[in-house]
């Protein structure tokens, strides 16, 4: 399969370049000594980057390669050029997926920064029991994707959802009981609120981390100055975690653009596909309809789109640091 | 992982340390002299906070506990008046959950053990040896942590049916190993902050790699291994697309698969899909409070370098 390239690339390049020199002096070390040195070293790597080449290198290119084919597993598979591509941008549900996963990373990334910002800032106080607060906050993010999609269909159940319950019988804020997941206008605003209640915990560790790199002189100095609370946020805090909020964005952003189980299994991209999003387009696609060659090129798109977002991100947040 | 407050509150190491109580050097409150109302405040938010994070994950073991016929009741009941656990006893002895636990189980141990060895192993060639082609392959597994794991699903099927791995518990074992790179990022920092002496010494001694590596620096780095393990097994244990998409025996099934053809064929009984869910998802959380410094530890790193 050609797929240990590391080893075998440097033994094809290497003679080529031997014969071109000139036979050495005794002392001198020719121009492969560096790869014969690390032959140890190569050995021992060997495992992890075969099963890396194996696992993601390969497929990475074969998803490729397949876009451009009517690949399904049952008949032989047609070269078809752009076709996928072209049937791609004019399919309706397509765009459908994209403005709803824009539409839930638009709501959700900024849910969880302001949150998780937000909570990290009150737990980095000093406080009595903050680190039990820390360890609750966090109870959402290792509970598993699978079990807290099943909870939150039980809490917005539309007869005797917990959620209804507290929304119209005890706040009286809805008038009347709301089937949240079968309705198209709520089914992608619930999702998000699932979203946001699993993501904050993990953004709060971010954010702490963040939070505890800021050299405490700065306020200090800021404090003689006569700063108050919020200037000192606005002007030492936030400059300085920027390369977190960085970090957190992009992160959450291609998280976002990742949502895959919590609709898979609440709504199954519906009702008429208003929570469809560009992975479960694809993976019904590819698994439902064995159209896999279609199913290649829309997660070449996404691919693209997310590494596109996140170069965006990183240039417009990341600025050079003033101290 | 020595490392003086202060100095280095930059490093990941300082980051497994505020998870702990007790005050730090370069902890400082944003609100100075904070006013007795403010911590009021303060406090009212930081319960209502805990009150929505904590009540649904207690309103699912409550629902566990609820005779079926209690589980649409009206008003919903935080205590349930009838505690049962018939639920558990039903949910464990239909649809072969003792199977799908012990398949999970196995999966997650092999997949962990693979992971970290080969991880390790890596981390430990690009932190502490120099070799041609050393930085473009790491920034090419690293590359790799932002195409997001879905994306690749569709060619390692078709992959995983050439090799056939479709459809065994050997396919997901590997394809669970194969999530290494967040691993070997986090444990090449960890292998980077051992003094260069003690290979040399090493060295001089006439360790080959394999020794310096074994007896010398993996005992170094055990807490960070700690932390990767727990990651590493929370990852597979809690893997629901993978399973899904290459299992088809239903003897080869893990637990998020059972727990998910569990509801879907026991719909309106959530009492019974509560249950199941508990038995999934307990070892994790058991896991969690235990070992939680670790988890801070392996999340936030690399978070503040940016």
């Amino acid at each position: 399969m050609g797929l240990n390239t590391a080893p075998s690339s440097v033994s094809t390049e290497l003679p080529k370049k031997a014969q071109l020199e000139i036979p050495p002096a005794p002392v001198e070390r020719s121009r492969w000594y560096p790869f014969k040195k690390a032959l140890p070293i190569y050995l021992f790597i060997a495992p992890g980057v075969i099963l890396f080449l194996l696992w993601t290198v390969y497929p990475l290119v074969n998803l490729f390669i397949m876009s451009f084919f009517q690949w399904n597993l049952i008949k032989p598979s047609v070269f078809t050029g752009l076709d996928n591509y072209t049937r791609a941008f004019g399919d309706e549900i397509f765009w459908q997926a994209l403005r709803n996963t824009i539409m839930y990373a638009v709501i959700s990334v900024p849910g969880q920064l302001v949150l998780g910002l937000g909570v990290a800032l009150l737990v980095n106080q000093k406080l009595p029991f903050r680190s039990l607060f820390r360890t609750l906050f966090y109870l959402p993010v290792v509970s598993s994707w699978l079990v807290v999609s099943l909870i939150f269909m039980y809490l917005y159940n539309s007869q005797a959802g917990l959620i209804n319950y507290v929304l119209k019988d005890i706040l009286n804020i809805i008038p009347s009981y709301q089937a949240w997941l079968q309705n198209p206008v709520t089914a992608l605003l619930a999702i998000c609120v699932l979203g946001i209640w699993k993501g904050v915990g993990w953004t709060m560790v971010i954010f702490l981390a963040g939070l505890q790199s800021v050299p405490p002189t700065l306020y200090e100095s800021a404090a003689i100055d006569g700063a108050n609370n919020w200037r000192r946020f606005w002007h030492i805090t936030l400059p300085l975690i920027r390369p977190t909020v960085v970090f957190a964005t992009v992160m959450l952003s291609i998280g976002a653009f990742n949502v895959f189980i919590q609709v898979y299994v609440m709504t199954g991209g519906g009702p008429q596909h208003s929570t469809e999003t560009l992975m479960t387009y694809m993976y019904s696609e590819a698994f439902k309809f064995l159209d896999l060659g279609y199913g290649a090129a829309l997660s070449w798109i996404f691919t693209t789109g997310i590494f596109v977002v996140s170069l965006i991100e990183i240039k417009f947040l990341r600025r050079p640091m003033e101290y | 992982m020595q490392n003086l407050p202060g100095t280095s509150s930059l490093s990941t190491a300082s980051n497994s340390r505020f998870w702990r109580r007790g005050s730090r050097k370069s902890e400082v409150a944003v609100i100075d002299r904070r006013h007795p109302l403010l911590v009021l405040a303060i406090y009212i938010v930081l319960i209502f906070w805990s009150i929505l994070s904590v009540a649904p994950l207690l309103y699912m073991v409550s629902t566990a506990f609820k005779p079926n016929q209690y589980v649409f009741e009206f008003p919903p009941k935080f205590i349930p008046e009838n505690p049962t656990t018939e639920n558990f006893e039903q949910a464990w002895n239909s649809n072969n959950f003792g199977l799908y636990f012990s398949n999970s189980l196995v999966v997650s141990v092999a997949a962990t053990a693979i992971i970290l060895v080969l991880s390790s192993m890596m981390a430990f060639a690009f932190a502490r040896y120099s070799f041609p082609g050393r930085t473009t392959l790491f920034y090419a597994i690293l590359g790799t942590m932002m195409v997001p794991g879905l994306v690749l699903i569709i060619p390692q099927f078709v992959l995983a049916k050439n090799l056939l791995l479709l459809n065994s518990l050997h396919g997901l074992v590997v394809a669970y190993s194969a999530n290494s790179a967040v691993n070997i990022f986090f444990l090449r920092g960890a292998f980077e902050e051992i003094p260069q002496d003690l290979q040399d010494a090493a060295a001089i001694d006439g360790a080959g790699i394999w020794a310096t590596f074994w007896r010398i620096m993996l005992p170094l780095v055990k807490p960070s291994l700690a932390a990767m393990a727990i990651f590493s097994f929370m990852g597979a244990w809690d893997e629901f697309t993978w399973a899904l998409t290459s299992i088809q025996d239903e003897t080869l099934r893990t637990l998020p698969i059972g727990l998910r053809l569990f509801q879907q064929s026991h719909g309106t009984q959530w009492g019974l899909v509560f249950a199941a869910s508990l038995i999934a998802v307990v070892p994790v959380i058991i896991v969690f409070l235990i070992f939680q410094r670790y988890f801070i530890q392996g999340i936030s790193s690399g978070a503040v370098k940016g």
